[in-house]
């Protein structure tokens, strides 16, 4: 081989491994994203249905119970202005509290129901998960711009 | 006093830096040799007022003086001594001051074993990590001073968060920033070889060991973190893909490519501009770990800060030192040239494979940490990227690398015989092939994925045993210890380091397929079959601990009615903070681990007398992934040892010798 053509075989080689890698990765990338959700969007019909994706809010205070004989919770999540109910099986972690804030990754089941594969409360006491805080200020700032709008149009 | 004392060493070591980072290169510049010859006292004085600064901290938490900000909240006067101790460096600002006192050690050790250097490269070098110094001093005296008061002083502490109260964790860090930081030395050695526009195999062979020793360090860092998130977490996990941990693995992986990359520059001569690059990037990756980690943009345990002037602070150094570097070595990297040729098929064409590998592995761990990040910071949309992308990307990609692994080290430099490689690798390939296929029914259940693991575990293992016997076999020794001691430690690290990735892949193969998770709720006195196990739950009593309250529990483990083990699980409620923590019970075997941890509960009313519930695993193997990393650590080592390195140190002992031999004085 002259040093020329093994050189271009080295270009096309490097350039079609590239390639190979690059698909991969991209399908991968595309195919494992997981979107998050906040509850007014989950009511909104705006979650996609047995694709897996998070929410995030706060637990409802008072709204945790737990199945007899089995390990299975149900609670509420809520960004204050809707809630969504929540099931997971199995053990929650340390920091999971009432009122306090939690992210789940899971699937929405037909009834509403959000199915939990996972709870994540893995912060300290004082602190709330980015996600849900967020959750909580779109539904505080989607409720104050209503009332504007409203004010606005009683006053024409 | 003591604060005081420790924030004016702080600004007299932001001056002394300043120095450092500036003469000795005006001097390297202008070919002015006091100048440079200043380089190495300011080093040594920076380090001891590092050193003074991190002393009197310490002392502040030793001393539970809660009129400082830091130790109030992050000690507590109930905190054991070591843990008060190891507090020093649980903060964000704390850290940040361990980091900036590994940068001055390693400039001092720079300073202290590098007499043989070349003067000129010697000032470049000490300067310029002397300018990534100012850069972390002035970021911790203006954003984030560890000594501030608090005025009036705290009548309490608010605690060490309890996660990091932890054996693991004291040690973790330091392991880890010594990597980070070491890596700077291979970097100063770049920025060094550009400025100069020379590099040879003389500079790889200084450069080298200073790489390997950071290397080794951070392997040993990542594998306690991942130790410490398997048995205090809870979840009996040991690597989640968590963009901290990602943070850590991507130096990581530029490191591994630099380490081989290097050794080609100094075997070879070959792959120089590449070499500099890596080790750029290497050090680049480290200064975004820390500021993934410290500057509060992730959301993970580790995020202490919240603060967005220091992310700006450490965004605008981040790209002075990596804008800077990276223009200097488009500008100068023609000047140090490529290097050598080499075959298609030679250990440099593998090598450039694996470089290749890493690197590509490299950019994907990069993208499903990093995406997620800009997609959130430019407020379009808020997803995460969940270990399956990572396993889907990473194994796949790491497997050719993998069974190159096996082939480079039996492979000529410059060009090698495909007919030579078969014949010596053929029946090394039989073996890998042969346990691949018949282990995994002595394990018990089989997959295609268990036998593709165990396939690249026994062919590293098959095709290091061959590199070693055809070694032996050339050596022209006699008698097997002559042999064996003929080679150099620098060989002997490699084997030990690929087993040690053979060792690795072994308990990641065999953990991912065999093990058993069952949480299950267990009233006092009630069993459960796990795999071949019973596991008894006897009960959970309340007792004291230093600074928490413990609810242990207590979990007879029998296997054919056999009685192996009593586990007592711990759940802890931490005085200061309130906070819980799950401590598991694991019983460790060679063979794998039988792990359980406590969960909450369960019974009417939260009785704690009542029932429980409670997580079983069975990780089978799962303790080969940490005996790998330090295999590979210990081959890092190893390699550094070799005699090779310290030429200087053996010349001048010669010399020494020959006045004796004449009789001249000795001085």
């Amino acid at each position: 081989m002259k040093p020329r053509t093994r050189r271009l075989g080295w270009i096309v080689g490097g350039l079609t491994a590239l390639a190979v890698a690059a698909t991969l990765v991209l399908n991968a990338f595309r195919s494992n994203l997981v979107f998050f959700f906040t509850p007014t969007q989950v009511a909104a019909h705006e979650a996609p249905q047995g694709r897996p994706f998070r929410i995030g809010g706060l637990v409802e205070a008072g709204s945790l119970a737990r199945e007899p004989n089995s390990l299975t919770v149900r609670f509420r999540v809520t960004d204050t202005a809707q809630t969504i109910p929540v099931a997971y099986t199995g053990l929650l972690p340390d920091l999971f509290r009432e009122g306090k804030g939690v992210v789940a990754q899971g699937t929405l089941a037909a009834d509403g129901t959000f199915h939990a594969s996972e709870v994540l409360a893995k912060h300290d006491e004082n602190y709330m998960p980015p996600a849900a805080a967020d959750a909580v200020k779109k539904a505080h700032e989607a409720m104050s711009t209503k009332t504007l709008v409203t004010g606005g149009g009683a006053g024409k | 006093m003591i604060p005081e004392l420790g924030h004016f060493a702080l600004i007299l070591a932001l001056l002394v830096a300043l120095a450092q980072g500036t003469l000795p290169l005006a001097g390297a510049a202008l070919g002015e040799s006091r100048l440079m010859e200043l380089a190495r006292p300011a080093a040594r004085a920076q380090f001891l007022l590092v050193v003074v600064a991190f002393a009197c901290l310490a002392a502040s938490f030793i001393g539970n003086d809660f009129s400082v900000q830091n130790v109030a909240t992050n000690s507590n006067s109930e905190l054991p001594v070591y843990y008060r101790f190891a507090a020093t460096w649980g903060s964000h600002e704390g850290s940040l001051l361990l980091w900036t006192l590994m940068l001055a050690g390693w400039t001092f050790a720079v300073s202290v074993f590098s007499r043989h250097l070349p003067p000129i490269l010697l000032a470049r070098v000490i300067a310029v990590m002397g300018l990534v110094s100012v850069g972390f001093l002035a970021f911790l005296l203006f954003t984030s001073n560890p000594f501030e008061r608090l005025l009036p002083a705290a009548a309490e502490g608010r605690d060490l968060n309890p996660l990091l109260q932890d054996p693991g964790m004291v040690i973790h860090p330091p392991m880890l920033y010594m990597g980070y930081v070491g890596f700077s030395v291979a970097f100063a050695f770049a920025i060094a070889a550009l400025l100069g526009g020379r590099l040879d195999a003389t500079w790889a062979r200084w450069s080298r060991p200073w790489t390997t020793v950071a290397w080794s360090f951070l392997t040993i860092g990542i594998a306690l973190g991942s130790g410490w998130a398997y048995y205090t977490l809870g979840w009996g996990g040991w690597w989640f893909w968590d963009p901290v941990e990602n943070a850590s693995f991507m130096p990581w992986l530029t490191g591994t490519a630099l380490i081989h990359s290097l050794a080609v520059t100094e075997k070879r001569g070959a792959f120089k501009s590449w070499t500099v690059l890596l080790a750029i990037v290497a050090f680049s990756l480290s200064l975004l770990g820390t500021f993934l980690v410290r500057s509060g943009v992730l959301t993970s345990v580790h995020a202490f800060a919240t603060d967005p002037t220091r992310g700006v602070f450490i965004l605008a150094f981040l790209a002075i030192v990596i804008g800077g570097s990276l223009i200097l070595f488009a500008y100068r990297a023609g000047k140090v040239g490529l290097g050598g040729n080499f075959a298609t098929v030679s250990r440099e064409s593998m090598l450039l494979a694996n470089n290749i590998l890493l690197v590509v592995a490299l950019a994907s761990v990069m993208l499903g940490t990093l995406y997620p990040l800009f997609l959130d910071a430019l407020h379009l949309d808020k997803i995460s990227v969940g270990p399956p992308y990572f396993d889907a990307v990473f194994y796949p990609l790491m497997a050719p690398a993998l069974f190159l692994m096996g082939v480079g080290p039996v492979a000529r430099w410059s060009h090698a015989a495909l007919p030579e490689l078969w014949t010596r690798l053929k029946w090394a390939l039989g073996v890998a092939i042969v346990s691949a296929l018949v282990l995994p029914f002595v394990l018990g259940r089989w997959t295609p994925l268990i036998s593709v693991g165990l396939f690249f575990a026994f062919w590293i293992f098959a095709s290091t045993v061959e590199t070693l016997r055809a070694r032996l076999a050339g050596s022209t020794h006699r008698g097997l210890m002559a042999k064996l001691t003929a080679n150099s430690p620098s060989y002997y690290g490699m084997l030990v380091a690929h087993v040690g990735i053979g060792v690795f892949v072994i308990g990641v193969t065999l953990v991912k397929a065999y093990e058993i998770e069952r949480d299950v709720r267990l009233a006092p006195g009630e069993s459960v079959a796990v795999g071949r196990y019973d596991v008894r739950f006897l009960g959970v009593v309340p007792g004291p601990g230093p600074n928490y309250r413990a609810l242990t529990g207590t979990l007879e483990l029998r296997e054919d009615g056999r009685l192996l083990e009593t586990l007592k699980p711990e759940k802890r409620i931490y005085n200061a903070s309130g906070q819980t923590m799950t401590i598991a019970a694991i019983d460790v075997g060679l063979l794998g681990d039988r792990y359980i941890s406590l969960g909450e509960p369960v019974g009417g009313d939260n009785d704690i007398g009542g029932a429980w519930a409670v997580r079983i695993y069975i990780k089978p193997f799962i303790d080969w992934i940490w005996a790998g990393a330090f295999l590979m650590a210990l081959g890092g080592f190893l390699a550094v040892s070799d005699r090779r390195y310290r030429l200087a140190v053996r010349r001048k002992a010669a010399a020494a010798w020959d006045r004796l031999r004449s009789g001249a004085p000795a001085d």
